[in-house]
């Protein structure tokens, strides 16, 4: 891109950062700094390179943002080349981060977009705290929450107080068919991802006892053979792996049997694949819109020009087109989000973990009822006590009598603690007056 | 609307904000905690743990003290996934059992194991469930087919079988172990 180019496409961005208007937060103050900062400093981690990441990556780059950081265990398929639009062919197998993070630096100078291809779970904390805006395009509850939880994680609290710095926004696009929906979310301040998760719809499953005697529908047949079948003559000694076409033949084979003994029609190998890998045709102009919203909340978030979306819309162009957005309201009693860090003052860490549990009950301060406790110690999780379940006290009493230093907890430990007085789990902290 | 920090202020060149870097517990984990904690286990079952660190694999042993398996112990495996809530913990019966809800293979057919379970059950929920099903075993949804048939036509010879089958022996081709208490 020319110099020419490239000072067009600032002159639109510098009407909106550097000038006044009518829905500009009241805190926004026009400027060239605004513009500095998202081409220099600002830097975004966008969460999935598939359908949603492609478009956002594109929209991000072109919008002028410049430190970009992509992440995404997948590899790049044939059925990905219709709407993920920064692979090619020769592409197929490559990383997806890998791949579009390259097309992107090739085609817009400046840009620098660094790829990451493993799985959200291999990054240590540090790696998050980095960012200052999290973008997420994914198709997996388990990773969204995974991304939430490190999120919440990573809030500070002084004398309870949240410290706003350590906030990193998340922008949450999601699409499934020709519905969508995006939320804006400020870990600790909005609600999160686990505030209302209630409200993803189910997995489609079927009865047990349906698909084992009276199948209907050639999915019933499908179900049949991965839930009772294949762990029954595991003909391959593995669990199934949908992208492996050899499974997926042994599953069209064997439903395909049922289905004619039982009269249904309809069984197609596709639709084999479709159930076993749980695929929802995408639809790539879901995914164009949901992403440019994704991207405009981006832009607002770190430029204050404009107030966010609050903090959630559904979109859905099945039968026209329908947008809602709707303000979701904080779960106080989240398990993610809810800061309910109490620090516990002991003299020493001599203290053994049966006084320690002593005072959680009766100091007035926190009048537990039958507090279970369990702690991640040197990285693994731990089970101090549990005093309700007659197998887990007794497999765990013996810690009583132990010191908290013996147990390896420190003031660094957070001990979480569950209790039948509360509707959720707390973290407690020791701290040791010196 | 929640007064936004700024960014440009919040952090410069990278300079982020002293955070503990310890990695929290997975929500599941929380979860799964407080349900143990609060789980409420009528007398006819107990749970093991053979790993008291991972609350997340644990069976549950049903001693029913009433009704056709009166008298039997059955062993339930539990295996919570992290994305428990969403999804329900898998469960499968670890002791072969003749029962019209529970096939050879240990699967088990409870409504919300599967297609009914939503994020507000607990694992108490499921104790009950199960329970349930040693009380009043259901031949209008089988999926042991045979003990189904068997129960809806004659109701003395299933609990015959049942008897047989606890205490160890041959229904038709098919041979159980013993599980009398």
């Amino acid at each position: 891109m020319d110099e020419e180019n490239l000072h067009r496409k600032l002159s639109s961005l510098r009407k909106i950062l550097e000038r006044s208007g009518p829905f500009c937060r009241p805190d926004f103050e026009p400027s060239p700094e605004s513009l500095k900062f998202l081409m220099q400093n600002c830097k975004i981690l966008v969460v999935g390179a598939g359908g949603l990441g492609c478009e956002c990556l594109k929209n991000l780059a072109l919008m002028g943002f410049r430190q970009m950081e992509v992440i995404d265990m997948d590899v790049i398929d044939l059925s990905n080349l219709n709407r993920q639009f920064l692979f090619r062919h020769k592409d197929i197998g490559k990383s997806k981060a890998v791949t579009a993070a390259k097309f992107i630096n090739d085609r817009i100078p400046g840009c620098n977009v660094t790829p990451h291809f493993c799985r959200i779970q291999d990054k240590e904390p540090e790696f998050y705290k980095q960012f200052h805006i999290i973008l997420c395009g994914l198709d997996s509850i388990i990773a969204r929450r995974w991304i939430n939880s490190m999120l919440t994680s990573l809030l500070v609290y002084n004398d309870d107080q949240l410290d706003v710095s350590s906030v990193i926004p998340l922008i949450d696009g999601g699409t499934e068919g020709f519905k969508g929906n995006l939320r804006v979310i400020l870990p600790g301040l909005t609600p999160c991802i686990e505030c209302s998760l209630d409200l993803y719809p189910p997995q489609i499953t079927y009865p047990l006892c349906t698909i084992a005697n009276t199948p209907r529908l050639p999915e019933h047949c499908i179900e049949y053979v991965k839930v009772v079948q294949w762990p029954r003559e595991n003909p391959f000694d593995c669990c199934i792996d949908g992208d492996d076409p050899q499974h997926i033949t042994w599953i069209y084979e064997k439903s395909n049997d049922r289905a004619l003994h039982f009269g249904i029609r309809g069984l197609t190998y596709r639709l084999v694949q479709g159930v076993i890998k749980n695929i929802i045709p995408a639809v790539a102009s879901t995914n164009a819109i949901i992403a440019s919203m994704c991207c405009t909340e981006v832009f607002k978030v770190a430029t204050s020009c404009s107030a966010s979306l609050n903090n959630y819309m559904v979109f859905s162009n099945t039968d026209g087109i329908y947008t809602f957005s709707y303000e979701a309201e904080k779960n106080e009693n989240c398990l993610s989000c809810s800061h309910s860090i109490k620090e516990v003052p002991l003299k020493s860490l001599d203290v053994k973990l049966k006084e320690f549990i002593d005072i959680l009950k009766y100091d007035n301060a926190f009048q537990l009822k039958n507090p279970s406790i369990t702690a991640k110690i040197s990285g693994k999780n731990k089970t101090l006590y549990v005093e309700n379940i007659a197998s887990l006290e007794e497999q765990t009493r013996q810690n009583l009598s132990k010191s908290l230093f013996e147990l390896g907890i420190s003031n660094q430990t957070d001990l979480i603690v569950a209790d039948s007085t509360a509707p959720s789990t707390f973290t407690f902290k020791v701290k040791v007056s010196d | 609307m929640i007064k936004l920090f700024s960014l440009k202020n919040a952090k410069k060149d990278g300079e982020s904000p002293k955070t503990g870097t310890q990695k929290k517990a997975s929500a599941a984990q929380l979860r799964i905690q407080k349900d143990i904690t609060e789980l409420n286990l009528p007398k006819t079952c107990g749970t093991e743990f053979p790993d008291p660190d991972d609350l997340l694999t644990f069976k549950l042993i049903i001693c029913p003290d009433e009704g056709f398996y009166k008298g039997g112990r059955f062993v339930f495996s539990f295996k919570v996934g992290p994305n428990y809530p969403h999804e329900p913990p898998k469960v499968k019966c670890e002791t072969q059992v003749y029962h019209p809800n529970i096939d050879l293979e240990g699967n088990v057919c409870l409504n919300i194991l599967r297609e009914d379970w939503k994020p507000v059950l607990t694992i108490n929920s499921i104790v009950y469930g199960l329970q349930y099903l040693f009380l009043e075993p259901n031949p209008e949804d089988p999926l042991n087919k045979d003990a189904a048939d068997v129960l809806q036509n004659n109701r003395r010879m299933f609990e015959q079988n049942v008897i047989k089958a606890m205490r160890g022996g041959y229904i038709g081709q098919c041979y159980f172990q013993r599980c009398l208490k």
